[in-house]
């Protein structure tokens, strides 16, 4: 699929198409990524007899930017959420079909979630620090896995916050509660405390859909930072937004993937009616 | 409805809310001015010499050479009233048998008077109860006393259709005559000579144990078997109520059994106290036998399984109202479920959690019932903490209700009922006040 990116990144340069607005920036391939990371195989979720995802096979790839789009109600969430087991604390919820992370089924008999989610980051919808100062919110997960060194926490609490480009405007104010800082720093900080455990995937569902647009823009640029260093999954109801930062982007509709495809090629010349439909807004 | 109704309606709800607050604070009033006027005269009042001869004799306060000086100039002015009297002894042995007849009761009477004024007369022998030892130590109790003496109560059976009154006859009269007739008009002068009556604030009322059942001293017993009973209480009740509630609110899967053991708890929160108090007889004393008989142990045992359920309900709601969002932001970290607990869910539903606890300390210290048959008795002195285990102890609201109805001199000694009855309010509203305090200072914390 890496290659299938470099094929239309040439193509997209070449000729360009009606719907510029869509057209993603250009992407340069990343070194060292490509490989599937989260792959799912004919992958079913259900809430009760409910299925809410279904059979889903894909591969995502490694350090890429992949983005998830469809309608409300689709099972975005419930995909994402997924991969990093936080449907677990759905009581009746399960899975069949395997979904496997670098290789190790996720849901395995022997399969240890809090190890798991420790690889696999999550920032939610709504930014959530815990009421603690901005310091302990970032330490939260290293001190969890062990670090207690006041110098290795320090160094690891400002390496986190400049990576989610919060560090200029904190680093004053580190012992104050985070829950003073405004909505767009807290999705950061999110994001920080997540970078802090030094995961290898980052899950993101509807980041910014409760931020304005400036905040928006700071996330997005920071999404651009972490592309390359992170496998990213972001879950989106804002078009743009996918085809600004993801390299692919996965459409669901009804449970159902549609298409699974570089971001230029499924914005610009999606193989599927109902994408077709879907992006150009008949539907919503 | 249009714009005049509505404002019409808005207006007379107003009015009708701000009514019942008014008559709910009104009702608030009349209970709490005379409890804390009356409390307060446990504490502060004039004491008069007695009191002071009282404190230096049996507690070893104050000072012993003051008290000789003092007691020099009283007892200079009580030997007139006692030389009056040993006139009147030598004057009734002359007189003739039917005239000495007419004196003998009410002579009697005044001498008895007297005594319960000044303390036991001249050569008469050390009574054996500490309450007759001493006259009286408080000034407004004194002038009821020296009325005793200045005036006979007769009770006027003269009319038959209307219930009988009683009638002040002056005493004076009584010894018309007579060189007793001095005595009344000696003592009405010179009381606060012999009395020497001093405003004071007798701390010693928390501080002390109470002599003679009550009749002088303090209710520091009662205090601290109250505080005892109370925090013991709250040990058993506290940690088990909050791993119960947490046990409900993240471990237990919803289900038949969850919820039958929900509703019960639910029950239990309204069963009356007294209930708890046999259960806790029957069941810790009777079945247990976790001490021999009523024990600080049993009864702290009892109020915990009264309060158990207050702080579960008090604890699940705290725990339940922590929003969702912190537990999924720890257990995403890669947090386990125990760790998110005790580092995020425990601290955000903390001032809940203690909000509760400190209410059901309030209630432990208040309740009578549970500690009738468990752990209270109405006269003993303070216990040692070693005692918890097997000793029962005094406290201030089974104390209050054995004053109010079966202590024998309850009338004389209302003052303290009223400084008990204060104490444990003071108690209850500290613990409520401090709850708040607590809540509002971590709530500030935890919001930032
Ligand atoms: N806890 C749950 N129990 C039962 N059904 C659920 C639960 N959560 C989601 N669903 C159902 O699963 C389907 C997918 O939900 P999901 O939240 O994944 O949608 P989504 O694509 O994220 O939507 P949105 O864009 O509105 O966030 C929906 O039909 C929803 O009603
Ligand atoms: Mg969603």
């Amino acid at each position: 699929m890496a290659n299938a990116l470099e094929a239309t990144e040439r193509k997209q340069n070449d000729k360009s198409t009606a719907r510029d607005i869509y057209l993603p920036p250009e992407r340069k391939k990343v070194s060292g990524g490509g490989a599937p990371h989260v792959s799912a195989k004919n992958f079913s979720i259900y809430y009760g007899e409910f299925e809410a995802v279904k059979k889903v096979n894909a591969d995502i790839l490694s350090k890429y930017v992949t983005a998830i789009i469809g309608p409300s109600g689709c099972g975005k969430s419930t995909f994402l959420r997924a991969i990093n087991r936080m449907n677990d604390l759905i009581p009746n919820c399960h899975t069949t079909g395997a979904l496997m992370f670098d290789g190790d089924d996720v849901y395995g008999k022997f399969t240890d979630e809090v190890l798991l989610r420790k690889k696999i980051g999550m920032v939610f919808q709504k930014p959530n620090p815990f009421p603690k100062s901005i310091f302990d919110n970032i330490a939260y997960g290293p001190r969890l896995h062990g670090i207690k060194d006041r110098k290795t926490l320090d160094a690891l609490v400002e390496k986190s916050l400049r990576k989610a480009a919060l560090w200029d405007e904190v680093s004053d104010r580190l012992d104050k509660n985070a829950l003073g800082l405004s909505g767009g720093q807290q999705q950061r900080l999110c994001v920080a405390r997540t970078l802090a455990v030094e995961p290898e995937i980052l899950l993101l569902d509807e980041p910014t859909s409760a931020l304005d647009p400036k905040a928006t823009a700071k996330i997005e640029d920071l999404i651009q930072e972490l592309r390359g260093s992170y496998t990213i999954m972001i879950v989106t109801h804002n078009m743009q937004q996918a085809s600004r930062v993801s390299d692919y982007t996965m459409f669901f509709y009804e449970g159902v993937l549609i298409e699974h495809a570089p971001t230029a090629q499924l914005f610009t010349r999606p193989k599927d009616q109902m994408t077709e439909d879907y992006i150009t807004g008949r539907f919503s | 409805m249009n714009l005049g109704t509505r404002k019409l309606l808005d207006r007379s709800f107003t009015a009708l809310g701000i009514g019942s607050i008014i008559i709910m604070g009104l009702a608030l009033l009349v209970v709490l001015v005379p409890i804390v006027s009356n409390g307060i005269g446990a504490l502060v009042f004039r004491e008069t010499v007695e009191h002071r001869k009282l404190l230096l004799s049996e507690f070893h306060r104050g000072d012993a050479g003051d008290l000789e000086k003092e007691l020099v100039i009283s007892n200079g002015y009580r030997q007139k009233a006692f030389d009056i009297l040993a006139a009147f002894d030598r004057e009734l042995e002359q007189m003739e048998p039917e005239r000495q007849e007419v004196y003998r009761e009410s002579y009697e009477q005044v001498r008895t008077a007297l005594r319960v004024l000044l303390g036991p007369l001249p050569g008469e022998e050390l009574p054996e109860l500490t309450r007759f030892r001493y006259g009286q130590t408080r000034w407004d109790k004194a002038e009821e006393k020296l009325h005793d003496l200045l005036y006979e109560q007769k009770w006027d059976y003269s009319n038959p259709d209307v219930i009988a009154k009683p009638n002040d006859v002056s005493r004076a009269s009584i010894f018309a005559g007579t060189s007793l007739v001095r005595l009344f008009p000696y003592v009405e002068e010179n009381i606060d000579r012999m009395m020497m009556p001093q405003w004071t604030i007798y701390w010693g009322f928390i501080t002390d144990s109470s002599l003679d059942s009550h009749f002088f001293g303090g209710i520091w017993p009662e205090i601290q078997g109250t505080i005892f009973l109370a925090i013991g209480a709250m040990i058993f009740a506290f940690p088990l109520g909050v791993i119960a509630a947490i046990y409900f609110t993240e471990y237990a899967r919803e289900g038949f059994l969850n919820s039958l053991l929900r509703s019960a708890n639910s029950t239990l929160a309204g069963v009356p106290s007294i209930v708890f108090g046999l259960f806790g007889l029957a069941f810790f004393i009777n079945t247990l036998h976790v001490s021999e008989s009523k024990s600080v142990l049993a009864g702290s045992l009892t109020l915990a399984i009264m309060i158990l359920p207050t702080i579960i309900r008090a604890a699940e709601e705290a725990i339940l109202s922590v929003p969702k969002t912190y537990k999924e932001a720890s257990l995403g970290l890669g947090s386990t479920k125990w760790n998110t607990i005790m580092t995020v869910i425990l601290p955000a539903a903390l001032p809940g959690i203690l909000t509760g606890g400190v209410i059901s300390l309030g209630r432990a210290a208040g309740e009578t019932a549970p500690i009738i048959f468990t752990a209270a008795v109405s006269v003993g002195t303070a216990i040692g903490l070693g005692d918890v285990l097997s000793s029962p102890t005094p406290a201030l609201s089974w104390n209050i209700y054995n004053l109010a109805s079966e202590h024998e001199a309850a009338a004389q000694i209302r003052h303290v009922q009223y400084g008990m009855v204060l104490s444990l309010v003071m108690i209850v509203l500290l613990l409520n006040l401090s709850a708040v305090i607590l809540r509002a200072r971590i709530s500030k914390k935890l919001k930032g």
